[in-house]
């Protein structure tokens, strides 16, 4: 099978484009800069923005499905710039499917699609939400995500992942934050860190997207849905930062400061800090409501409709994350 | 009235589909035409049968809105709102002959020739009743809610009725203002929503509008001379002659139609039975879910009845006080009670026993009375209810480790005639209003009143072996205290099955550290000890008590509560002579952790060791001796043996919700047990007694079970194994997990003294919480290595969460049963993020 991935600079896009080479997919990258990732040499690369509808187009001509991951991240950054990586971005991916027919579309999306600030406690996937006036990342993303599965038709099957809290050896987003700050002392916690949350080991969200392009058909159970993928093993805030820290060898000294301060502050460091530093803000209403309330998901759907279940527990998780950090 | 296009959007609003919601211009028997708002829920099929819903006043049809909502499909809902009432045309005042006619009028407009199933509340239940007398063709059975034909004897009018009746007042009250049709929706116990309340009034508006109302309180008769009076009077005498299936569903808080018009129907019907729910108010109806209850009603071919056992000639039953008969010429002890320091013999015993029930006869007390027993546990409680049982009254028994409130609410809800106990007690059951029109009988009355040499000389009639015996409520440890009805024959069979199965002959001497059983000594002629202890507190009993008891009446058998037992071990520090004659030591109640049984074993080193597990409603079920317990080994659950002759278990299958499919051998489902002495069922809830009691074919055999409640399985020795309560399971997107087992995995780990596990999140998705009391007694999140030691402890099942807590949430009697619903509630809290 031909498949585009775009994005595979990141972590999790580029392990997808790795194994799809490694069971021998012949695999297109589409991203800004040359790729890394394990067997990158077997794959074409495209090096190209994905607001370039012309280059998107070109690289998903021949190509039996697209795994679309490109996505612009974080708080930094005013709407428009979101709104063309993320929506337009997305636009023109849709739009090279339909062009190039192109049968199977994977939108890589986000649990936030859905954020709320309140507790997530076994839903399923709802229905992307819109109209938030701040988070231009969820926002973006949920308006991407009901495009992009509201484009399924006749010939394009399409199906919306929202991998939920993906961790692993390399990942910068949460190891490497926790560990950062654990090992200079400045951990917190906000709320109790008695709030169970689900997460995802980085194999497991990566056999998550295979098992979705080979599910995905049109006509499918999962064509036109939204799935959450994650463990489906719950754990403590408090329990998920010990064993991250207790992977890397450092200690778990978490201060913690109440949810609603936190989220207060949150509020105000996003508006703040992009207009004095050029780097992510330590914390932002998002993450502070994250990890203060409850976040876990059914887990039936994904495996009915996907056929796909983890295949590497947290525990198994953690046992590689420590071997990593005692190699590095 | 409001326009068409705006009533749709507020019926959709109040969660009303606006498609059932239609007018119908029906012609009178008045001569005239008018228009009727109704609301029609269609049926799936064409030919349903059709349910007519009747509110009352100040109500509409919004009042069924929830039944409409969640009736079965199979049956068409008609829910009209009577004439000047609701969004009906406003009409000439009608009286209550007219407004039964006006009904008829309807059906026939609707076509509807088929006899309907009528649901009413308040006067559209005395409506339904006039229509059922009149027109007995059209009607094939009747819920009523809240409502009444008559004022029962004893009492008058409500007061709230009486009130908005009263001259100057009637008007203001129910028409120039709001205050009635307001005020009924403050009537609900729990309380209705906003929403609903705002409901409610929409109607009713303007002075216009309410002018129904006004009408409606006005054609309430309160004095003979009412116009309506005899009509209703009418319909009231001629209620009797009904055979058809009638149902009554009772808000308890209703300070209008409250229980006493619940007693009145009761025994105005030939086929009738009462469901109370304790928390619902006047409008019980639009308050709580009452579709399952309908539906019960109409699927129901008739009530429930106990298997009828072979009857046995009456030479060869043995009543419940055929023992005391025998005791005139022996002078050995009969009942011992160490707390008082009294002591009677047998002589002394039956004089008291026939003393009481000759007493009890000439003050009234007939056959088929209840009588509330408040007398604290002592010899004077036995012989009150052997003076009950012997004039067939029935003795209602209420466990003291209920509490006041429960224990008031239970003798209410028992109507008792008279209440038997010490003036304190008689005086508060009177204050607290909990038997309001009872009798008073105090205790003292009965010590003194003229002896009566033996039971064979009181004048009474004796009961029928199938006369109501005794409604008993035991401690709600697993759910709100139900009332349990027992027949004598039931009774009597209980004692043959507890002799039986124990081979109890009458030289045994017994020694009951278990309040209700000290009730069984009599009856089987053995002579009893109370021991001296707290009863609503069995950790209370110390091993010197224990002792002490046993030497005073030679006993051959102890019954101890668990939680006895456990301190009996705890202070059994110097030597217990008396307790090593003991041939049989009986521990039930709760489950019995082998560890308290093995170290009672070293203390009574003669005896056999035997929990039998049963419940208030069949007992003894099982049993198991501590040996049996040692050699079964662990297992999936808690181990309670095999059945006791004469009773059967079975495993109905989880997902059979009418518990009609079993399972085999070692597969997981709902206990169901069988016996002679299966008690009658519940009081004033035969929709739980409908659901509790299903009929099974097991093996070709067809007959009643009681549904326990408890998951287990039985293995390939018929052993019975427990792993939880039905209300306890824990549905994860795995399948179906039990607790018990679970529990017992945590706790073989030597940190943890008592665990429970305990489920967050919704059915389906349910993850497993281990919470655990440790000897740190501390509240919170365990620590790595207990949290790890659980997991594998419990592997391959997954568990999202270890806590400890200082103290598990378990009941007052046994101090075992752990309240795993309110401890899941309180971890989903915790594990929400929520402050501690």
């Amino acid at each position: 099978m031909k498949i585009l991935v775009t994005g595979a600079g990141s972590l999790l896009m580029g392990a997808i484009a790795s194994d799809l080479v490694r069971r021998g997919d012949d695999v297109v990258s589409l991203q800004r800069h040359t790729p890394t990732f394990d067997g990158s040499a077997h794959a074409r690369h495209v090096l190209a923005d994905i607001r370039d509808d012309e280059a998107v187009a070109q690289a998903a001509r021949g190509c039996d499905a697209i795994i679309h991951g490109a996505a612009r991240v974080g708080v930094l950054g005013n709407w428009s710039e979101f709104e063309s990586v993320n929506v337009a971005g997305s636009k023109n991916v849709v739009d090279a499917a339909k062009m190039h027919n192109v049968s199977r579309l994977v939108y890589v999306s986000t649990p936030s699609v859905v954020h709320s600030g309140y507790s997530i406690v076994g839903d399923v996937a709802r229905l992307a939400v819109t109209g938030r006036k701040h988070s231009f990342y969820a926002e973006s993303k949920a308006i991407a995500e009901r495009m992009v599965l509201m484009a399924r038709n006749d010939y394009l099957a399409v199906v919306a992942t929202r991998p939920h809290l993906v961790w692993g050896p390399g990942d910068k987003q949460l190891v490497g934050r926790v560990v950062e700050r654990a090992s200079r002392g400045r951990l917190t916690i906000a709320g109790t860190g008695d709030a169970l949350v689900d997460s995802t080991y980085i194999d497991n969200a990566v056999s998550a997207h295979i098992g979705a392009i080979d599910a995905l058909h049109v006509g499918a159970a999962c064509d036109g849905q939204a799935y959450v993928i994650a463990n489906g093993e719950p754990r403590t805030v408090n329990e998920l930062m010990r064993s991250i820290c207790g992977a890397a060898g450092v200690a778990f000294e978490p201060r913690y400061i109440a949810l609603a301060l936190a989220v207060r502050m949150g509020w105000v460091i996003e508006r703040v800090w992009p207009k004095v530093r050029a780097t992510e803000p330590p914390i932002t209403q998002f993450v502070a409501q994250q990890l203060g309330t409850a976040h876990w998901f059914d887990p039936r759907p994904a495996r009915e409709h996907l056929g796909w279940g983890p295949g590497v527990s947290l525990d198994e998780g953690f046992a590689r994350l420590a071997q990593w950090y005692a190699l590095q | 009235m409001k326009k068409s296009s705006s009533r749709v959007a507020d019926f959709a609003t109040f969660g009303l589909d606006p498609v059932w919601s239609r007018n119908v211009d029906v012609p009178s028997h008045d001569g005239a035409t008018h228009r009727w708002h109704l609301l029609d829920r269609p049926a799936t099929r064409q030919d349903a049968p059709v349910v007519l819903c009747l509110h009352g006043n100040p109500t509409w049809s919004f009042v069924w809105s929830r039944l409409l909502q969640e009736l079965s499909s199979d049956f068409r809902v008609i829910a009209p709102d009577h004439l000047s009432m609701g969004f009906s045309d406003r009409v000439s005042p009608r009286v209550y002959r007219e407004r039964v006619g006006d009904v008829v009028d309807l059906l026939d407009a609707l076509g509807v020739k088929t006899p309907v199933w009528i649901v009413a509340q308040d006067w559209g239940g005395a409506i339904a009743m006039g229509l059922a007398v009149q027109y007995p063709t059209r009607v094939a059975g009747m819920v009523l809610s809240n409502t009444g034909i008559a004022i029962p004897s004893g009492r008058r009018a409500p007061w709230l009725i009486r009130a908005a009746s009263a001259v100057g007042v009637h008007a203001v009250v129910t028409r120039h203002t709001s205050l009635f049709v307001r005020g009924t929706t403050l009537l609900p116990g729990k309380g209705l929503s906003r929403l609903q309340k705002k409901a409610l009034s929409l109607p009713y508006r303007s002075g216009n509008a309410r002018r129904g109302v006004a009408e409606f309180v006005a054609d309430v008769p309160l004095t003979d001379k009412h116009s309506s009076a005899g009509d209703i009077a009418d319909v009231a005498q001629r209620l009797s002659a009904l055979t058809l299936p009638v149902r009554l569903v009772w808000g308890l808080r209703d300070p209008v139609f409250n229980d006493d018009f619940a007693d009145d129907l009761m025994h105005r019907f030939s086929d009738v039975a009462l469901h109370c729910i304790k928390d619902a108010g006047h409008l019980a109806v639009l308050e709580t879910s009452i579709a399952s209850l309908v539906e019960t009603a109409i699927h129901e071919i008739s009530l429930p009845t106990q298997p009828t056992h072979m009857r046995e000639a009456d030479s060869t039953v043995n009543t419940l006080w055929s023992q005391i008969d025998s005791w005139e010429n022996d002078g050995d002890i009969a009942i011992c009670d160490a707390a008082a320091h009294e002591s009677v013999t047998r002589p002394e015993f039956a004089q008291r026993v026939a003393t009481f029930a000759e007493a009890l006869h000439l003050r009234g007390v007939q056959r088929g009375d209840r009588v509330g027993v408040l007398v604290p546990p002592s010899i004077d409680l036995i012989a009150v209810v052997y003076a009950c049982w012997r004039i067939g009254a029935v003795a209602v028994i209420a466990d003291r480790g209920l509490g006041l409130r429960q224990l008031g609410r239970a003798m209410r809800s028992a109507r008792v005639r008279h209440v038997i106990g010490p003036r304190r007690a008689t005086y508060a059951a009177r204050v607290l209003r909990w038997a309001p029109r009872a009798l008073m009988i105090g205790l003292s009355e009965l010590l003194g009143a003229p002896k009566v040499k033996c039971v064979a000389k009181v004048t009474a009639p004796q009961p029928d072996a199938d006369d109501l015996a005794a409604v008993l409520f035991t401690s709600g440890a697993t759910g709100p205290a139900k009332g349990v009805r027992y027949t004598h024959r039931q009774l009597y069979k209980q004692r043959d099955a507890l002799q039986q199965a124990y081979n109890i002959t009458t030289t045994d001497r017994f020694v009951a550290a278990f309040a209700p059983f000290a009730l069984y000594g009599p009856a089987l002629g053995i002579t009893t000890g109370l021991a001296d202890m707290d009863v609503t507190s069995p950790s209370t009993l110390t091993a010197v008590a224990l002792d002490d008891v046993c030497r005073q009446v030679g006993a051959t058998m102890v019954f101890a509560s668990p939680a006895a037992l456990a301190n009996v071990v705890r202070t059994a520090t110097s030597s217990l002579p008396h307790l090593a004659n003991v041939r049989l030591m009986m521990s039930a109640g709760a489950p019995v952790p082998v560890n308290t049984l093995v170290n009672i074993a070293k203390l009574c080193p003669r005896a056999q060791i035997h929990t039998p597990y049963g419940m208030t409603e069949v007992l003894p079920a099982t049993d198991i001796s501590l040996q049996e317990l040692i050699d079964v080994g662990v297992g999936r659950g808690v181990c309670v043996g095999r059945p006791v002759l004469g009773c059967r278990v079975v495993i109905a299958d989880l997902d059979s919700t009418d518990a009609q499919t079993l399972v085999p051998v070692g597969v997981t489902g709902e206990v169901l047990v069988s016996a002679a002495w299966m008690s009658l069922g519940y009081d004033s809830l035969w929709h739980t007694q409908y659901l509790a009691r299903p009929t099974v074919s097991v093996d070709g055999d067809t007959q009643i079970w009681h549904r326990t409640g408890d998951i287990g399985h039985c293995d390939s020795d018929g052993n019975v194994w427990i792993e939880g309560r039905v209300v306890h399971l824990i549905h994860t997107s795995q399948g179906v997990v039990t607790p018990v087992p679970l529990e017992i995995a945590a706790e073989a780990l030597p940190m943890v003294l008592r665990a429970a596990a305990v489920s967050v999140g919704a059915r389906g998705v349910q993850q497993v919480v281990i919470v655990a009391e440790t000897n740190d007694r501390v509240d919170g999140p365990a620590d790595v290595e207990l949290t790890a030691g659980v997991r594998a402890a419990v592997w391959p099942q997954a568990v999202a969460a270890v806590w400890l807590t200082k103290e598990l949430p378990v009941d007052i009697r046994h101090n075992s049963k752990i309240d795993r619903t309110a401890l899941g509630a309180y971890m989903s809290g915790v594990l929400a993020g929520d402050k501690p």
